[in-house]
């Protein structure tokens, strides 16, 4: 367990006596691509936000590389974990003066001005993320995609081994989402950048992470890779929805189309075939994979 | 251009248009002394002009340049911690229960005595109990909640106001008088030492704040972001909240209720400088300066040789400049969205 990342052991957390997460354990290894899924209401981003900081943990502990969250100042905290947010601020900051308030936790509290190195680090992440043109621009005239790939750039000036996301690609198209996780997926890649992000789209959930953490009423349902999360009885079980999970042919993820409430009434038998197919396979390459070990 | 350098510039600027205000100032007044002449008049230490400049007009100025100054960096410093342009020195509250100090004191006669400084400390005891309320209350729950904060500080500055009202409602007419006079605020006063207070406070109270501008930046983002860049919220909010209102207390209890130098000076500026606090801090400082020494010389030569108050002036003209200077931003920003 020596490449054990991030590791949050049986954490409790909520706002007030409300709402609790209860028992949370996971833990993410260096260099991972994981995601959180779960309905809306399931605790997701009240574990983003115990994991991040924003509210306090109750029970148990979160450490990073060993090391105990609740040990470390803020500031060391935000050297090793950047943090996206849904909606990052549009203020009337230009988006340079934006990226460069990632440099912070590396600055003396009361050390005003910016050294050359931190001026050299935002431009390359601002480059990298396609926002160099815009330097100059305020935060509130970018659109909502161009903000949160500011929000990036600035999360990647702060020089972190872990980048917290919280649904990174919520109002963005197709292209653009594709765009953002690519981005993501990259810098997960080339700077062995250890990523953990809230995901709501199950099939790019699928298609980019390796490790997927299934949330259900403040619980963790399931875990693990993507084709052992993304089975329809799972997601029949916590989304309650009735579903069809397939296998992209190029990527050899799983893929999961959704059935409407007219073909249910109509193809009931079909679906129910298909599901028995799909546990009959599994089940079959669960024995054969028993039988290579 | 780099930035810093675009940065000092705008300062040198702000610097160059005090000084022009400074020197009309010292030229405007009743006895007519042209400004070719005060080097003279200063060097020669003696006599009625020598004594107008240095113990009427310059003490005036100093105390212009403090107040103005304190109250617009005040204002920076709340919208900035607020994240909201409405909020100034006086939404606070503070205003209110300094005018109800001062109220207290006068309808209980506490103003005839104490050398003249009892209506300053009644003033600032109201703004200081206030000030208390307001944090107390809003910093109960642990967390800095800054929407709380801002609803409690209506909320007292209404009920500050009422009681005032009361009181103003069974005074005598003298009273009443005195009262309504003090608020309407004047940057007559006749004690230099509480022109030398407020003045060393507002110095002060630049440099405190400008300890905290890292944190004002990251605040703009946010108190969950700012969290995520290694700032501890709860104590720079809670640091910035007291700066900014003893900032305010001992301008209100010097020089009255000055209103709208707190809400506009500092909107007007951000809208010429932008959101870098580095900046803005020290710009708006000087921009408020600015701003009540030039309505001062109006308060003084509208209705010579009578003064106005100089929260009317401040209000009338701040009033109008903020909506034409939100007016030509609009414009500006739809230029710039097509």
């Amino acid at each position: 367990m020596a490449n054990n990342y991030l590791a949050l052991n049986s954490i409790s957390c909520g706002y007030g006596k409300s709402f609790n997460l209860n028992g949370i354990s996971l833990s993410v290894a260096r260099g991972a691509f994981a995601g959180i899924i779960g309905p809306n209401g399931s605790g997701k981003t009240t574990l983003f936000k115990g994991i991040s900081g924003i509210l306090p943990i109750k029970k148990g502990s979160i450490c990073l590389s060993g090391v105990p969250l609740e040990s470390m100042k803020l500031r060391e905290k935000a050297r090793k974990m950047a943090v996206v947010s849904q909606f990052p601020e549009g203020t009337d900051m230009t988006v340079q003066d934006y990226v460069l308030l990632g440099r912070l936790p590396h600055r003396n509290a009361f050390n005003f001005l910016e050294s050359a190195r931190d001026k050299v680090l935002a431009r390359k992440y601002m480059r990298l993320t396609g926002i160099y043109h815009y330097r100059e621009k305020q935060m509130s005239q970018l659109s909502g995609g161009e903000q949160q790939l500011a929000a990036i750039a600035q999360a990647l000036t702060q020089e972190p081994e872990l980048l917290l996301l919280d649904e990174p690609t919520s109002h963005l198209d197709i292209n653009h989402q594709m765009q953002m996780l690519n981005l993501i997926q990259s810098l997960n890649k080339e700077l062995n950048l250890t990523v953990l992000m809230i995901i709501h789209d199950l099939n790019l959930a699928a298609e980019y992470c390796d490790q997927l953490i299934l949330i259900n009423d403040g619980k963790i349902y399931t875990q693990g890779t993507p084709a052992e999360v993304l089975t329809f009885q799972n997601i029949e079980a916590v989304y309650n929805a009735v579903v069809i999970a397939q296998t992209n042919p190029l990527s050899g993820k799983p893929v999961i189309f959704p059935v409407s409430g007219n073909i249910l009434k109509t193809h009931r038998t079909d679906i129910n075939n298909h599901h028995k197919t799909m546990t009959d396979n599994r089940l079959f390459n669960q024995s054969n994979n028993n039988h290579k070990q | 251009m780099s930035k810093p350098i675009h940065q000092l510039m705008f300062i040198g600027g702000q610097l160059v248009v005090l000084l022009v205000v400074v020197l009309a100032s010292i030229a405007t007044g009743e006895a007519n002394i042209p400004i070719s002449q005060t080097p003279e008049i200063v060097r020669s230490g003696e006599g009625t002009e020598y004594f107008i400049l240095t113990q009427i007009r310059l003490p005036r100025i100093i105390l212009a340049f403090a107040v103005g100054g304190a109250l617009s960096l005040s204002g920076t410093i709340l919208q900035g911690v607020f994240r909201n342009p409405l909020v100034e020195p006086y939404t606070l509250g503070i205003s209110g229960g300094a005018a109800f100090g001062v109220a207290l004191a006068i309808v209980g006669g506490l103003h005839l005595t104490g050398h003249g400084y009892m209506l300053p400390l009644a003033g600032f005891s109201g703004a200081a109990v206030t000030i208390f309320m307001v944090g107390i209350l809003g910093f109960l729950r642990g967390g800095a909640d800054i929407t709380r904060m801002l609803l409690i500080g209506v909320m007292i500055s209404f009920v500050a106001s009422s009681s005032m009202m009361f009181l103003m409602s069974v005074t005598t007419a003298e009273n009443l008088h005195g009262i309504i006079f003090w608020i309407m605020g004047s940057l007559d006063e006749p004690n230099h030492h509480l022109i030398k207070v407020a003045t060393i406070t507002s110095i002060i109270g630049l440099a405190g704040s400008y300890l905290f501008v890292n944190q004002l930046n990251a605040l703009q983002l946010g108190k969950n972001k700012a969290t995520h860049l290694g700032i501890n919220t709860t104590l720079s909010v809670r640091i910035l909240f007291i700066v900014a209102s003893l900032l305010t207390g001992v301008c209100v209890s010097v020089a009255g209720v000055i209103g709208f130098v707190g809400l506009a000076v500092p909107h007007i500026i951000r809208l010429m400088t932008g959101g870098d606090h580095r900046l803005l801090l020290v710009s708006s400082f000087l921009g408020g300066s600015i701003f009540l020494i030039a309505c001062d010389i109006l308060a003084r030569t509208v209705i010579s040789p009578n003064e106005l108050p100089i929260g009317v002036i401040t209000g009338i003209i701040g009033g109008f400049v903020f909506m034409i200077v939100l007016n030509k931003s609009r414009i500006q920003k739809e230029h710039h969205g097509k």
